[in-house]
């Protein structure tokens, strides 16, 4: 029963923060240092993201060669130019390979 | 739902079209993952129907798998729920941004708010123009949303393990995703690459000291960088 309180709690609150940020109040959103701010963050989280996704686990950092090599083929992929299927394969793949071969 | 033949382009064109197919190929590759959530959180103790009833409540990926870790642990559900909400919290900074660049209004705005993620934000910014970054969004969040839940039950039902996703490189997908669709903005180089570099410095020094989902947070700080006017150079270099 209260796993289930948890799961709907989790569940709103999530929305609820969502929605906060989509409906902040227009003289909020129109002030420029908040509309810079606002600008640039998802940069910002997004590289956080990848990075932790690369060599975190949980909250140690881990040299995780097959997951290093994935990006390291995302990034070989993006710099030929490479459509976007392609880099998500050639990440998944190499990942896969080097984990076949024993590696990691 | 206004079936206006002159008004819907036919599918093909609308499949057609680069947001739509950005959104489409992001949906499929991602949405799989829900067979791993699926499938975690059934392990970790969670019933089918709560393991389906947050991925259709919460649905953000990463807030999900942080809650179910915590259960797993067995661990207190408040600070599973709380971590749960400290990683939602980014999706309210992707709002602000969003706000301005789709536009949506009342209804529209409540169900979109729903959508508000990593993946569809990425997607919308990678678009240029409103009405690409609308159709690349809802492409995105329409295709993810259906996929996730599916496959969240799916792996639920399944439970026994479809094996291990890393063993597929599934693991290695996430972080290339975000960058190709991060890559344009980086190519800009200057203060953005600046700015993304720095966030992800941020992050990995705070990982070892934070719980999850703080780090990505405090990576947000990186972004105040672009709100000093820039004039700390000798060459007078705030005249742009």
């Amino acid at each position: 029963m209260t796993l289930w309180i948890t799961v709907l709690a989790t569940g709103v609150g999530c929305y609820l923060l969502k929605y906060a940020g989509l409906a902040a109040p227009r003289r909020l959103l129109d002030h420029p240092l908040v509309s810079r701010f606002a600008l640039i963050v998802p940069v910002a989280l997004l590289a956080a993201l990848i990075a932790l996704q690369t060599v975190a686990d949980g909250d140690r950092l881990v040299l995780d060669l097959p997951r290093l090599g994935g990006l390291v083929a995302a990034v070989v992929a993006l710099l030929l130019r490479a459509p976007f299927l392609l880099v998500i394969v050639a990440a998944a793949g190499t990942a896969a390979g080097l984990r076949a071969l024993g590696v990691g | 739902m206004n079936q206006s033949a002159s008004f819907s382009p036919p599918l093909p064109a609308l499949l057609g079209r680069p947001p739509v197919r950005d959104g489409l190929g992001v949906g499929l590759a991602v949405g799989f993952s829900g067979l791993a959530f699926g499938t975690s959180a059934v392990t970790a103790g969670l019933s089918v129907a709560q393991a389906c009833a947050l991925s259709l409540l919460a649905f953000t990926g990463a807030s999900q798998f942080a809650l179910v870790g915590v259960v797993a642990g067995g661990g207190s559900l408040v600070a599973g729920a709380l971590g749960a909400l400290l990683l939602g919290g980014r999706n309210t900074l992707y709002g602000l941004r969003l706000a301005d660049l789709l536009q949506f209004r009342g209804a529209r705005r409540a169900a979109a708010a729903h959508g508000v993620i990593d993946e569809t934000t990425a997607v919308a910014l990678a678009q240029s123009g409103r009405s690409d970054a609308r159709a690349g969004f809802t492409a995105t969040f329409v295709t993810l949303f259906a996929l996730w839940n599916a496959t969240t039950l799916v792996g639920a039902l399944a439970t026994e393990r479809i094996g291990d996703p890393a063993v597929f490189g599934l693991d290695a997908v996430g972080p290339a995703i975000f960058l190709a669709l991060l890559w344009p903005r980086l190519r800009e180089g200057g203060r953005t690459l600046a700015v993304a570099l720095l966030g992800a410095a941020i992050a990995l020094a705070a990982t070892p000291f934070l719980p999850p989902g703080l780090p990505v947070l405090l990576a947000s700080v990186a972004a105040l960088v672009t709100l000093f006017p820039r004039r700390t150079g000798p060459a007078g270099g705030g005249a742009r």
